[in-house]
């Protein structure tokens, strides 16, 4: 058992208008793990992510993360290129719609191998043999590594997003509904992938999502959020299995039993 | 203590006092279902209690209380945190979150009675799961739980398929083995072979008196009478709750 | 004796005094040269400035004439290339505008001049110190191809996040099997911002590195100028295992016979026969007249060996 948790979280509010957002959040992760963030729309859970992630100032409260070199570190002290850098090398952000999260016009080769790049690596050779590696590793086909992502269906670009996301090997990644703009059928592909990177690569995962099948799936422990604040947060079985929240509740017997 | 109270008292490994859980139904009105009351025992190593009582007596509800799925409304639920030096006792139900889940995966594990299925993982590798969480070696985890489904007669056509798909029975038997792989010192068991034949309830009983004689403690619940009579070194019986306490 | 070349007349034209000298104001020339020093303090950093209307449109070299009317003074002389040659319309142009607004002699003799304006290239005459180079630039920013939003590759280059220009040469490498970019090569300045070096050929991409000579960048359209002051490092971005290299011809200059030159392919007839000749026109007519003078002195030397010893053979 990790002593110090990788990210910790006090207090956290961040809103747009005064308002609306989260409120007053706080939860620690520690490494391995996977935290889902549930809730409906206006929620406050994309918010969340936003502020946790540092893309968003939030208005009180601190993220603080377990730098390689310093430990626990407010993430407000760091310096905006020290925060592209984290962002870049130890963290990973997948969104939603694969299109925000590639460079679309060039080759899937290139869209893997850039964070790389951008670290220094200076070998073409081995950086498209990294690629392909990974590339294989989301059961992409290894002759697609020079196509360009416009060619590749909304699963395959879902999971190319993601090989560029973790070809740094990040402790931590935030996905904001990775599956809700796939098909039923390509998600059960990609919750699958997922469940068994974090496990094969030891991730810790902020999870956003409105589905609750996917917290189950993926996730050691959930937070309920309704309204802009937390109603709820323990072990993703016992949330849904045993809510406690009025609101929780509601969610929970609201799935529709196939 | 006395010494030898001392040596029982180590080998005790589950300790639960005035164990209450109580359901607060929030949107049909707030009805408050208690279900668990004053509920009070223990269980040591090579000892298997199995819950007794009618139907709706919360024994399920007290295997979900013990595991952690289900939160405790009052009282304590202790055990024993074998991988941890010095098996110091930890109180379950204020601890927090990733220690529970350590514990899940190094001391108490869960048989329950419906396997949930994780799409697109074969029958094997849904076995091999909780080893392969503690570090074992892939092929090693696959090799064990081979082995297991081939003593649970689980045919091998059916080691790469999903489980989603299985009859009861063959889910059931899943079940058992990724529970069992594990080598967790205390089990919990909800009826593991209500959908199993005669023969493969033999199997079943054969697996936990080995894990008994390993000196692992298990706390079940078991339908089927036969099969109580042929594990059980002590019952446990529960009264229904009536004080909406 | 090798006879001294007669120096090219130079032009010398009246200064049209309706136009401040220069054509640009005084106050212009003091914010472009104050663009300009900050330019040169940090080597290869785009610096804005207030781009003026110019008597020719965009695209046609406003940002290289505001760099050299900002510095041209009485005492310079000026050379005016356009992909190499003196003789194009916009060389000629450009340098009769700079006649008509300074007055200042012009030339067409690398050596000779004092500022270099060119579109294109860099002349294969080795430059000196206390001579500027001036380049006609379209796109200053190396990153635009990648990233349409200006703020964001400002962040770039202030935090020298750079990785995404070897995503263009990686795939140059996937799409051809080798980079593909062959002008307007992307270079790192000083070790550490990264720079376009305006559409020159790769080929003159190593004649930047250290040289003696001041080389200022304006882009007029985008209005930002850059410099790379002398003896300033400037590396062309490769692969380890791709290494930049140059363009090289199987022939040598049809004219002059030049091996080291940047060669240009002319179509001589409609059967298709080609030929080679330098781009550099001064290059190559200096390379001629050193061997016409050469071949005239072996001519007299061979008359005057004859003459003093009829007896010995030779060719006559």
């Amino acid at each position: 058992m990790s002593a110090t948790p990788l990210l910790s979280v006090r207090g956290l509010t961040r809103t747009w208008d005064g308002v609306h957002g989260c409120h007053d959040v706080s939860f620690d992760l520690y490494p391995g793990e996977v935290l889902c963030i549930v809730g409906e729309s206006g929620s406050g859970k994309s918010t969340l992510l936003q502020a946790l992630s540092m893309q968003a100032p939030a208005q009180r409260g601190t993220v603080s993360y377990d730098m390689c070199e310093s430990g626990l570190t407010d993430l407000a002290t760091l310096s905006s290129a020290r925060l592209r850098l984290l962002a870049r090398t130890d963290w990973g952000f997948v969104h939603q719609h694969a299109r925000d999260g590639l460079r679309m016009q060039v080759s899937a080769g290139a869209n893997i191998a850039e964070r790389l790049m951008a670290v220094g690596q200076r070998h073409y050779g081995e950086l498209r043999e990294i690629a392909g590696a990974w590339l294989e590793k989301m059961e992409i086909d290894l002759a697609r590594l020079d196509d360009t992502p416009h060619a590749f269906s909304g699963g395959m670009q879902q999971r190319l997003q993601i090989a560029r996301n973790l070809v740094t090997h990040p402790r931590l990644v935030f996905m904001d509904e990775p599956t809700a703009s796939l098909d039923v059928s390509v998600q059960a592909r990609l919750l699958d992938l997922l469940r068994r990177l974090v496990s094969d690569l030891d991730l810790a995962a902020i999870l956003v999502t409105h589905d609750l099948a996917v917290a189950r799936l993926l996730a050691h422990r959930t937070l309920v959020m309704q309204g802009g604040r937390v109603v709820e947060q323990g072990l993703t079985d016992q949330i849904l299995d045993d809510p406690q929240h009025p609101y929780t509740q509601l969610l929970v017997s609201s799935i529709l039993q196939g | 203590m006395s010494q030898a109270q001392q040596a029982e008292h180590a080998q005790t490994l589950i300790e639960v006092r005035g164990l209450g859980k109580m359901f607060t139904l929030h949107n049909q009105g707030g009805i408050r279902l208690p279900v668990l009351q004053s509920v009070d025992f223990e269980a040591a190593r090579g000892e298997c209690l199995v819950l007794s009582g009618r139907s709706g007596t919360g024994k399920s509800t007290l295997l979900r209380c013990l595991y952690g799925n289900y939160l405790a409304t009052k009282g304590s639920i202790r055990l024993r945190d074998t991988s941890a030096e010095g098996a110091p006792w930890v109180e379950l139900t204020n601890a927090p979150e990733q220690r529970v889940l350590r514990l899940r995966r190094d001391v108490i594990g869960y048989v329950s009675q419906f396997l949930r299925a994780i799409p697109r993982v074969g029958a094997l590798d849904v076995v091999a799961e909780p080893l392969q969480q503690r570090g074992v070696d892939r092929n090693v985890a696959r090799a064990r739980a081979a082995a297991l489904l081939e003593r649970l007669n689980l045919p091998r056509r059916l080691w790469e398929l999903p489980p989603a798909t299985f009859s009861g029975g063959e889910q059931q038997r899943v079940n058992i083995a990724r529970g069992l792989i594990g080598g967790h010192p205390i089990l919990l068991l909800d009826e593991p072979t209500a959908s199993l034949d005669a023969d493969n309830r033999a199997v079943v009983i054969a697996l936990i008196r080995e894990a008994l004689a390993e000196g692992r403690c298990l706390i079940g619940i078991f339908h089927d009478e036969a099969v109580r009579d042929a594990v059980a070194t002590r019952l446990l019986p529960l009264q229904p709750a009536t004080a909406i306490a | 004796m090798t006879a001294a070349i007669a120096p090219l007349p130079a032009e010398v034209t009246t200064r049209d005094a309706h136009y401040n000298f220069g054509y640009l104001d005084e106050s212009t020339k003091r914010m472009l040269r104050r663009a300009l020093l900050k330019a040169v303090a940090i080597p290869g950093y785009q610096v804005p400035f207030g781009s003026r209307e110019m008597p020719l449109p965009y695209g046609w070299g406003t940002g290289g004439i505001q760099v050299t009317a900002a510095i041209i003074g009485r005492q310079d002389v000026l050379k005016v290339i356009d992909q190499g040659s003196d003789d194009t319309t916009n060389a000629i142009n450009i340098r009769r505008f700079f006649g008509r607004v300074t007055g200042v002699r012009t030339t067409e003799r690398t050596a000779e001049a004092s500022i270099i304006q060119t579109r294109h290239r860099v002349p294969e005459t080795p430059l000196r110190e206390g001579q500027t180079m001036v380049f006609q630039v379209p796109i200053p920013e190396p990153l635009r191809w990648l990233e349409p939003s200006e703020t964001e590759t400002r962040t770039m280059h202030a935090l020298a996040e750079y990785g995404a220009m070897h995503v263009k040469l990686y795939e140059d490498i996937a799409r051809h099997g080798h980079i593909a970019t062959t002008y307007d090569y992307p270079v790192i300045v000083n070790q550490r911002y990264m720079m376009r070096p305006s559409p020159i050929p790769k080929f003159d991409n190593p004649k930047l590195d250290r040289n003696p000579a001041l080389m200022l960048f304006g882009a007029g359209r985008e209005k930002r100028v850059y410099a790379v002051p002398p003896y300033t490092s400037v590396k062309s971005l490769d692969f380890a295992d791709h290494p930049f290299t140059v363009e090289k011809w199987s022939s040598c200059c049809a004219q002059c016979g030049a091996t080291d030159s940047y060669l240009d392919e002319i179509i001589t007839d409609n059967a298709g026969t080609r030929m080679f000749v330098c781009s550099d026109t001064e290059y190559c007519a200096d390379r001629q007249a050193q061997q016409t003078i050469k071949a005239a002195e072996a001519t007299e030397a061979a008359e005057a060996a004859e003459a003093a010893d009829p007896a010995a053979g030779g060719v006559r």
